[in-house]
Formats: structure tokens, sequence, C-alpha cells
């Protein structure tokens, strides 16, 4: 390995970031990523061979789906959304976190309630709203939790050094606000017993604000967020700054102002009004402005330096994920047409869908954050990790994983859609429901293989940041680089 | 006045919001500071272009 290291950014600064916290998330990213992507693949497989469930309550497929999607969205995604906004914030605002203690907090809260999903879901304590699942006491320390990292982002933001407040963490902010506003309404209930609660809300409304919740879920945290990620690592990365800064600000204004209309289009032919599943639709529709703005955005970044394609394969893993986002925000508004929502809803199209934006776009772009974090972390030059090659291989998997699942969903989503509403001349159903399951069976094998291969390319990162560790390990050892410019 | 009237109103509002942050964003005064804005990231690099970031208080 090559190691002559530049300077450190903290050799020339008067400031000392702490990167002790992003470090700690960083690694919490890629573990709990392969935790609640082997769920994931687990139960892919029990939808193929259901005998996988070994006939075991806490293995079943109702009780370890809730357990994969809390998983992926807040342990994965969550990890790496803190990582690199409590990186972004100290980089652009040139401030230290306000507190060391409050970040320590923070991050063993944070992890503590992953825990503590990890252990009460598959006893099947649950509130049953979806991504909201986690019972009371859990969701106190959730609220608790995010209070204490709003105060650790908007401290920093106070007492930051330049004038202007960078885009990415405009994306932040809104993300850690309205995560917070639509996690304690959403969770209003009353207790019963210590893991049973009642939601305050009942019938349609109980309907709708879970769907509020559920569509901003999608909306600020798996969106927002990880535009905040977009707007400083894809710059960072091609070492050009953004294409058009001014197109940030009317993407980021439209996008919040109109992400949280979206939501009523999960509930499209229920007993929601008439006019309220209308509006969802004409929001969900209108949002593909923003949406392919932000795009746009982040790919026109490389005009000019579309080659750095072909040697980088982090770069690479940052621009297909903007690919991939702007495939599914296509995908997502049509699906909202009520009379193709009327063909999709309740098929495996949705699964595609979600899955063309969970791995496509939310894990490979914090992937290749999380590559481009690590060698700065270990005090290494940009991109200086154990070896590239197998960032390039881990790009092949994630990218081939992906497309594996997407295209079987989409498959067996049209497959299911057309027999269910398919009529014999006399009027009765064509098909009886478990023609279709059989029929489904072959999409299920594709998925399961498309998210095995995808992670098993989180295994060889996690192979790769071991390797960066021990040869950072050996030059502190050596004297050749210093505790502090190594700050893990 | 009914309902639709507000409704009216309220969408009226609303795009001349998003028409005054597009002014705001895309305003000519305003391209000197955005320009310099989109240099944050690279602000403590050593091989960054050259920024001139302005300190808190300062005008732009």
């Amino acid at each position: 390995m090559t190691s002559n290291h530049l300077s450190h950014p903290l050799d020339n600064n008067k400031v000392v970031y702490n990167y002790k916290v992003v470090h700690q998330f960083a690694l919490a990213t890629v573990f709990w990523g392969i935790v609640g992507m082997a769920v994931g693949v687990l139960i892919a497989a029990q939808l193929a061979w259901p005998v996988l469930n070994f006939d075991t309550a806490w293995l079943s497929y109702g009780r370890l789906r809730p357990l994969h999607t809390n998983g992926v969205i807040f342990a994965f995604g969550g990890s790496a959304l803190m990582a690199c906004s409590l990186f972004i914030v100290q980089r652009t605002c040139g401030a230290r976190l306000i507190s060391d203690k409050l970040a320590a907090f923070v991050f063993w809260g944070w992890q503590t309630i992953i825990v503590s999903a990890v252990i009460t879901l598959p006893m099947g304590m649950t509130t049953s709203k979806e991504y909201a699942e986690l019972e009371w006491p859990i969701s106190i320390l959730i609220a608790v939790v995010w209070v204490a990292y709003a105060i650790l982002f908007f401290g920093t933001i106070i007492k930051r050094q330049q004038k202007h407040i960078y885009v990415a963490n405009w994306f932040f902010a809104a993300f850690i606000i309205a995560v917070a506003i639509l996690h304690i309404v959403n969770n209003l209930a009353v207790p019963v017993t210590l893991t049973k609660s009642y939601s305050i809300y009942a019938g349609t409304v109980d309907a709708m604000v879970q769907w509020w919740w559920g569509h901003n879920a999608v909306g600020f945290f798996l969106t927002a967020g990880f535009l905040g990620i977009m707007y400083y690592f894809v710059p960072k990365q091609a070492g050009r700054p953004i294409y058009s800064y001014r197109l940030s600000v009317v993407h980021f204004w439209a996008l919040i102002a109109i992400y949280v209309w979206a939501g009523p289009h999960h509930l499209h032919y229920s007993a929601l009004p008439d006019w309220t599943q209308n509006l969802g639709m004409a929001m969900s529709l209108i949002l593909l402005a923003p949406s392919w703005g932000g795009m746009i955005n982040g790919i026109m970044t490389l005009s000019g330096a579309w080659d750095k394609l072909r040697t980088d394969p982090i770069l690479k893993f940052l621009v297909v994920s903007l690919s991939f986002y702007g495939m599914s925000t296509f995908e997502g508004p049509m699906l909202s047409i009520k009379s193709v929502n009327a063909l999709s809803h309740m098929t495996d199209w949705t699964v595609g869908h979600v899955h063309a934006g969970a791995l496509g776009w939310v894990a490979m772009i914090s992937i290749g954050a999380t590559y481009h974090l690590i060698p700065l972390l270990y005090g290494r030059k940009p991109g200086e990790m154990f070896s590239i090659k197998l960032i390039d291989l881990h790009f092949w998997l994630a990218t081939i994983g992906t497309v594996l699942y997407i295209v079987s969903m989409w498959v067996n989503g049209l497959m299911q859609g057309l027999m269910w509403r398919a009529v014999n001349n006399d009027g009765t159903l064509t098909y009886s429901f478990v023609e279709t399951v059989i029929a489904s069976y072959p999409g299920y094998v594709v998925r399961f293989i498309g998210g095995g291969i995808f992670l098993s390319g989180m295994l060889v990162m996690a192979w790769n940041i071991w390797k960066t560790w021990l040869i950072t390990r050996e030059e502190l050892a050596s004297g050749k680089i210093t505790q502090q410019e190594a700050l893990a | 006045m009914d309902i639709n009237d507000f409704r009216t109103v309220a969408t009226v509002l609303v795009f001349l919001a998003f028409m005054g942050i597009a002014w705001w964003a895309y305003g000519p005064s305003r391209k000197r500071y955005f320009d310099e804005a989109a240099q944050l990231p690279f602000q403590d690099d050593d091989a960054a272009p050259a920024i001139t970031a302005h300190k808190k208080g300062e005008q732009a």
C-alpha cells in the first residue's frame, strides 16, 4: 500500500472536528446494513420456500418483516444519515459539534432503540402501524433521542463560522424537523400495559395519519436526508461544485412543500374521501418536477468530468444512485395515478418500486458516502481504501442485485394485477388467489438471488473496511501517522 | 365566502410563494453569493479551488 499521507485537514485548521461520533455511526451503518439486509434475504427466501419459518412464531414472516424494514430504514439508513449529517454540518459550518457528550448520547441512544426493536419485534410486540411498529416506551425514547440529535445539529449550525448555511444542511434540517413532527403525531397512543398501546386515532383518520407519516418517512427520512448527503458528497467526490446552486434552492423549497401532501395515494379506493385521494394523486404527480430537478442537478455536476466514472467506483455508486432515484421518482408518481394504482396496489410491483428506491438510491448513496468517509476518518488520502478493486466489485454486486430484485418484482406485480382482475364471460374470476401465488414462485426465487447478491456486496465492504483499519493500525504502531490523524 | 374561495386563495398564495423563491434564487444580484456558497464543501481542503468564504455577519 502506498501511504504517503497528505497533511490532514485538521493540521490546517484551528477547529478540531468530532469525528468519533461520525466513525461510530459509519461502522453502525455497515453493521446494521448487513443485519437488516440478511433478515430481508431470509424473509425473501421464506416467501419462496415457506418451510423456512421452521414453525417458530418468532421466525415467521409476519414478525421478521417489520424487523427487516426497521433494520434497513432506521438502523442502516438512520446511522448513515447521522454519520453524514454530523460530518457535513461540521465541515460546512467550520465548527465542532456543540457537545461530545450529547453526540455520544445520540449514538448510544439510537443503538439502544435499534436493539430494543431487534428484541421486541420478533416477540410480536407491535402497534401494527407500518414503519412505526415500535411500542410506546420505545417511541418515547425515539422522540427523546431525536430531540437530542436536533439540538446537536442546530446548535452546531448556530455556532457556524460561515454566513451561509450550505444547502445540504437545509435538507438535513427539514428531515430532522419533519420526522420529529410526524413521529410524535403518528405515535400518539393510549398505553394499556408496558407493551401494548392503542392509537388515539380511529378508522379512516387513523389510516390517513398513518400514511401521512408513512409517505413522509419516504419523503423526509429516505429522500430529503439522503439528498443532503448527495449535495455534499457528489460535488466532493467529483471535485467540482454542484451544477446549479440556485436550482438547489428552488429544489429544496419545492420538494419540502409538496412531499407532505402525497400520503393519500396509499389509500386509493378506500373509505378516504375522493377529494383527498385526488389531492394526494395530484400532489404526487407534481412531485416529479422537484425530484427530477434534484436528480439532474446531481448528475449534471459531472458534466465535463464524465471520465472520472471510468476510474472512480465511489463516484459510480453516487451517480448510479441518482439514476435509480430518478427512476423510482418517475415510477412513484405514475403508480399514484388512480387507474394505474388499481392494477398495481397490493401487488409485488409496489415492493419492487420501494426497493428501486431503497437499494438503488438510499443504500447506494450511503455506501458511496461511507467509502468516502472511512479513509478520511482514518487519516488517509481521499479514496485510499485497502482495495479499490473491491469497491468496484461491490458496485457491480449492488447494481446486479438491485436490477434482479426490481425486474422480478415488476414481472410478478404486473402478472398478479392482471390475474386478479381477469374475469370470465360469465363474470366469475378466471384465477383463484392461490394460482397467482404459484405463478409468483419464479419471481420470488429471482428476488431472493438478487437480494443475496446485494448482501454479499455489503460483506465485501465490511472486509475492505476491516483491512483498511488494520493498515491504519500498523501505521499508527510504526509511528507513520499520529493518533490525532487517525481519529478512529 | 365559501370554502372554495379559501382553496383558490391558498393555491394562488402557494404559486406566488414559488415564483418569489424562483425570483430570489435566480436574481442576477445574488449570482456571486450563490456561486460562493457552492464552494463551501471545498473550504477546508488543501487542493480546494480558491474561495472567498465570508464570515458570519459580513455582507456578501
